[in-house]
């Protein structure tokens, strides 16, 4: 068994669908958190879904938009470690708009030619993120 | 300051108010000649579209206001890489006006969001067409003096046609429409249309590959264009493109009040031996696009109505 030591003061994200934290890491960009430690823990047994990612992250994380977890995943918990005891643990609420937090795919969208265009996704009535320009709901993964 | 972007950013009434306008115009040209006087309308025209541009500069013409601008990328800044949200700060100092057409979807609200002036989509990509659906408005309403209750069969490309996407979203805010979606399965409504406009609105729907059975059912028959623009690939344009022509026994099948409708320019869905039927509306359609422009320049640029300060 795989250990890993626990965290004093940061936030555990956990129930990640198994195979794939290094997708969410690039989406919340961990890679810009420079007063952090990270650990990425992949296919952790689960009692629940049989297996699943951690990602664990001690230090400051108050620029970190977690709530994009909440449509990325909506099975992700968030727990907020402070001096080694858990102070909250909660599911994020879906924010109604992200911007310049995924791509739009659209070859057609002026996203794709505008020079420093913004890319802005507005959450739909049915629960999907669609560009702001376009209207092309965002998929996980290419067709 | 006011835009018109998505089809939906006018709202019901403030459509039929347009609506309204447009008629006024239509009974008295005379008295609207000059309401748009020393006013200038930009067309920034990143992709051709000769009627669209043309019935734009008629309508500030009509009021007596001028135009300028450019009728295809090539001949623009946008050749030598300037951003859309570039061209129009610079055009917000020429003109009182624009009208956009893009083949990139969202380049209109890209540059509403940078515009000293309202800007007007005409048209982005396989987006909306929010102008052209105004239109259709229009003549529907000249026709069946209603726009709810009605059955209305949309044919041809409803993938791409962005008419056909910004004419579903207007007529889903009405009471008892029917949607009959008319095509063959490459080219079917795409799901976020049903998903999001048809199915909240409770409204019913058939997506049905038959235009003859259609037929006998419609109020009002919606034909498109399959555009060659749209397609990366050429085989599927050729394989797809004859799918639906109207023609004269087709439109036997019909009621004596269907009113056909066409966006414009036709390739060879209607049969020329259809334009002489009373029920082709499509050349009458082009003609109310005029008006209806008229009516929106007016709008936004707030210029007061002469026939209503009469108490007319």
């Amino acid at each position: 068994m795989l250990n890993v030591d626990a965290i004093n003061n940061g936030i555990v994200v956990d129930h990640i669908q198994a195979g794939t934290s290094l997708e969410l890491y690039r989406l919340l960009e961990l890679d810009k958190l420079e007063n952090a430690s990270i650990a990425l823990i992949q296919n952790v047994r689960s009692n629940k879904s049989g297996k699943k990612d951690i990602i664990k992250i001690e230090g400051d994380v108050s620029a970190l938009n977690l709530n994009i977890l909440a449509y990325l995943d909506p099975g992700i918990t968030v727990a907020t470690i402070q001096d080694g005891k858990i102070v909250s643990k909660k599911r994020p609420d879906l924010p109604r708009k992200l911007v310049n937090v995924i791509r739009c795919r659209n070859p057609r969208c002026i996203t794709s030619v505008e020079e420093e265009c913004e890319h802005i996704f507005l959450l739909s009535s049915t629960g999907q993120y669609r560009c702001a320009y376009c209207e092309q709901a965002f998929e996980m993964k290419p067709e | 300051m006011r835009h018109l972007i998505d089809p939906l950013d006018f709202t019901r009434e403030e459509v039929e108010n347009l609506l309204d306008l447009a008629d006024r115009i239509i009974a008295d040209p005379a008295a609207y000649q000059e309401v748009a006087r020393h006013k200038k309308l930009a067309t920034l025209f990143y992709e051709p579209s000769t009627r669209t541009r043309l019935s734009f500069e008629a309508a500030i013409l009509n009021l007596g206001g001028s135009v300028l601008g450019f009728p295809g990328a090539d001949v623009s800044s946008a050749a030598k890489g300037e951003s859309v949200a570039d061209t129009i700060r610079v055009i917000s100092a020429y003109a009182d006006i624009a009208a956009m057409r893009h083949p990139k979807e969202g380049a209109p609200l890209r540059a509403s969001r940078y515009s000293g002036i309202p800007v007007i989509n005409a048209g982005d990509g396989g987006h909306n067409h929010p102008t052209q659906t105004l239109t259709d408005l229009m003549t529907i309403r000249r026709r069946c003096g209603r726009l709810d209750h009605l059955t209305i069969g949309l044919c041809g490309d409803l993938k791409f046609g962005r008419t056909v996407h910004s004419l579903i979203k207007s007529l889903a805010r009405y009471e008892g429409i029917r949607f009959l979606f008319i095509s063959p399965k490459e080219l079917r409504v795409p799901s976020y249309i049903i998903t999001d406009v048809v199915e909240p609105a409770g409204l019913e729907y058939q997506e049905v590959r038959s235009l003859e059975d259609s037929m006998p059912q419609l109020d009002i028959l919606y034909m498109t264009r399959v555009q060659r623009e749209r397609f990366f690939n050429e085989e599927d344009y050729i394989r797809l493109k004859n799918t639906y022509v109207l023609t004269e026994d087709k439109m036997k099948l019909a009621g004596p009040n269907l009113a056909v409708l066409h966006p414009l320019p036709r390739v060879n869905e209607i049969s020329i031996s259809v334009d002489d039927d009373p029920r082709a509306a499509y050349f009458e359609q082009a003609k109310n696009g005029v008006y209806v422009r008229m009516a929106l320049i007016m709008t936004l640029l707030g210029l007061p109505d002469p026939k209503q300060k009469e108490g007319n």
